[in-house]
């Protein structure tokens, strides 16, 4: 997809000048963090549960070649392939070329945001083969010629009657008076469609939650069982994942399941916890004849050893965006990427580059709400804070910014010069104030006075004053 | 004479906002401080704790500055800020600023250790459990994020403010979301703070509270820039010149 991260400040107007995805934001506002809570506060030990979910992920990244060359050697030994692929371009290829294999005309598809970073869909269709997604919300996205805006509800951002519009443009082969104005009647139609396609596919592709290097097994939960019927029909099952997402042990991926799901939508469990090993062995009712992962880098593996290692911990539950205020006000596709939200703000910068992604770790009110929920407590603010470091040691940030702090920076760093500055600015400024204490306009504020009003000051600073009351106590001694 | 020398030196961290802006904040602080049994004072050679510089990425000017503010309140007992997002900065931050650096990494904890933000001091630091100030009417509080999240505040100053006669709490709905103030971030994405701070208008009208209070200036000013922008009576104040009994001056942004 398109990066369309530089031009944030106009993807943020855009989105707020419309009202529709307004209205449904509202729905995030409300819905996510409510559920989220009430399972949180129904679990005691949620808290010693991150604590722990931290650990093993920490423990893993810090071993990460290991558990990758364990994990590979029990694929392997179940009788599946590992593919490596360091970029985007690389595991396009491998996809390829394992539909090209098995002649594939249709390629059924699971929820996966690895997809959507290497761009997938518009590379299956250019050549000539069709991708199906089979989530409900990927499919909506999908015939709207969107992408996900919320990276555990990907069409978070449209409403039931946007929906109707679309199926019936699409499936127009059905009776055009027929009722579509409940979601469980668009439900019912998206569930025949796509029941279809599955048998139809030779591939089906899906993401991983866990690569469990114990067992050699990919780990997927969904809430609607596409992801096992995209798995188990078709001839082919591909596992695409990218290398952060491996856990040594199957206790170690029940651990983190135990947050992941509190933390996404406030479930105890989602309703399908689907382990994958191998293709379809001797005896087995059904599974694919063939089993690949392909393991994507695309640029994580420069993040280890770095500030934004902690990154890697993410299992993209999407708690963060749900409590982001700026997500709140604005939604995922300002954010102009796969990634939206504050685990977007640092993971976007460190997959495109922070030249386009600077927007993202600058847009944030530092509320600190996102590390508050996040189940493995990533440090959100903190790594922003380190994007914005890197920002300013490359002077990428806008020289009027970086000559205001300059300016700014100065005067603080010289008690004397500041003094001197304050105690005739301030009492200039507080006599514009007039009797309103307040300014509606002023120079050089614009950013602030466009929206709100000023609070003026008093006529003295609070160290004028101050040393006139020492002054007159000193007097009084004397 | 009482025994001055037996009693806690606590130096005020003002804050650069509240220096500028609303000095009586500060005042409000040294009375709230010395009603705690403390004696206060202001070093001269304090700025501002370094936030702008240290949320823009800038490290070098944050530690010039960071090491400017440790050398002035060594002194001092405890340093007090009434600010959750200043007293954050000084006591959570100064540390990772400095760590590793032989010279100051001890001098920097040291330091941090004595810092506290206002109402936290008086209520976990000094025990205060009630004030005499007075008939505050219906008012409603807004957790300032840092203050909440960095230092942990919310019971202490609903503490002190139910210990008020004729005074009572309107909780607000969301009151520990973002404000939309953010620092720089205000003016840098105007319209996305705007959206946020909308949001926060709402729930301080339907609360139906008269006065709006808060830890941290700069989150009052946006709330109070943006209620008088849209016409609101509500009127702002900052919680330690409610509790301190010092609300002769003109509301956050005025009257009306």
């Amino acid at each position: 997809m398109q990066i369309t991260s530089p031009a944030f400040k106009q993807n943020a107007r855009h989105a707020l000048d419309d009202a529709q995805l307004q209205k449904a934001l509202g729905n995030v506002r409300g819905g996510f963090i409510d559920k989220r809570q009430k399972a949180v506060d129904a679990l005691p030990e949620f808290d010693a549960l991150r604590d722990s979910a931290r650990d093993i992920k920490n423990h893993t990244l810090e071993n990460l070649d290991l558990y990758l060359e364990a994990y590979e050697k029990q694929v392997t030994a179940a009788g599946g392939h590992v593919h490596w692929a360091e970029t985007a371009a690389d595991a396009r290829r491998i996809v390829l070329d394992i539909c090209r294999m098995t002649n594939a005309r249709t390629v059924t598809k699971g929820k996966s945001m690895i997809t959507e970073e290497i761009e997938l869909n518009d590379f299956l269709e250019a050549a000539g083969i069709q991708p199906i997604e089979t989530d409900l919300g990927e499919y909506i996205i999908q015939l709207r010629g969107e992408h996900p805006s919320h990276i555990i509800a990907p069409a978070v951002h449209v409403n039931k009657e946007q929906v109707e519009a679309d199926f019936r443009r699409v499936h127009n082969h059905l009776a055009p008076d027929r009722d579509l104005t409940e979601p469980e009647t668009l439900l019912d139609e998206a569930r025949r469609i796509l029941r279809a396609k599955y048998f139809e596919a030779d591939v089906g592709i899906t993401g991983a939650n866990f690569l469990v290097a114990e067992t050699g097994s990919s780990i997927i939960v969904t809430n609607e069982g596409n992801g096992d019927l995209t798995q188990l029909l078709p001839r082919v099952h591909v596992v695409l994942a990218s290398i952060e997402k491996i856990v040594p042990t199957l206790n170690d991926a029940s651990q983190i399941l135990r947050v992941l799901a509190r933390s996404a939508t406030g479930q105890d469990m989602s309703v399908y916890t689907t382990l994958s090993t191998g293709p379809k062995r001797n005896g087995d009712p059904d599974g694919p004849e063939q089993y690949h992962v392909i393991l994507l880098d695309n640029g994580r593996s420069s993040m280890l050893g770095t500030e934004f290692q902690e990154m890697l911990r993410c299992i993209r539950c999407g708690a963060c965006m749900n409590h982001c205020p700026v997500y709140h006000a604005i939604g995922g596709h300002a954010y102009g990427w796969v990634y939206p939200g504050p685990m977007g703000a640092v993971l976007t910068p460190a997959l495109i580059g922070i030249d386009k992604g600077g927007h993202l770790p600058n847009a944030s009110t530092f509320c600190g709400r996102c590390e508050a929920v996040c189940p493995m407590k990533i440090p959100l603010p903190k790594m922003m804070r380190h994007w914005r470091e890197k920002e300013f040691e490359r002077g990428l940030n806008p020289a009027t910014q970086r000559y205001g702090l300059g300016i700014w920076a100065w005067f603080a760093r010289r008690p004397w010069a500041y003094n001197l500055a304050t105690s005739l600015g301030i009492p200039v400024l507080g006599m514009l104030g007039g009797r309103n204490r307040r300014f509606s306009w002023l120079p050089l504020a614009g950013g602030w006075t466009r929206h709100r009003d000023l609070p003026a000051p008093d006529s003295r600073t609070f160290r004028q004053q101050w040393r006139e009351r020492d002054a007159i106590k000193q007097g009084a001694l004397s | 004479m009482n025994a001055t020398s037996d009693r806690p030196k606590v130096g005020l961290f003002v804050t650069c906002l509240v220096d500028l802006f609303r000095p009586v904040v500060g005042f409000a602080a040294v009375k709230l401080i010395e009603d705690a049994g403390c004696q206060v004072d202001v070093p001269m050679a304090q700025t501002c704790c370094g936030q702008p510089a240290y949320n823009s990425g800038d490290r070098a000017d944050t530690r010039a500055i960071a090491e400017n503010t440790i050398r002035a309140f060594e002194g001092f007992d405890y340093v007090v800020a009434p600010s959750g997002s200043c007293a954050g900065m000084l006591k959570k931050h100064y540390p990772a600023l400095f760590k590793g650096d032989p010279a100051w990494e001890a001098r920097a904890k040291a330091f941090s250790a004595k810092v506290h933000e206002l109402v936290s001091f008086l209520v976990d630091v000094r025990g205060m459990d009630r004030v005499t100030a007075a008939n505050a009417g219906a008012v409603t509080y807004h957790d300032s994020c840092s203050g909440l999240r960095e230092l942990g505040i919310k019971g202490q100053p609903r503490a002190l403010l139910s210990s008020m006669a004729g005074t009572e709490i309107r909780e607000m709905r969301d009151p520990d979301v973002c404000c939309g103030f953010g620092g720089t971030f205000c003016v840098k994405y105007p319209d996305i703070s705007n959206a946020t701070v909308e949001q926060k208008t709402g729930c301080i009208e339907a609360s139906g509270a008269k006065t709006l209070l808060a830890g941290d200036l700069g989150c009052l000013m946006n709330m109070a820039g943006k209620l008088k922008r849209q016409g609101s009576r509500v009127e702002a104040r900052h919680v330690a010149e409610v509790l301190a009994g010092m609300t002769d001056t003109a509301p956050i942004g005025g009257k009306g």
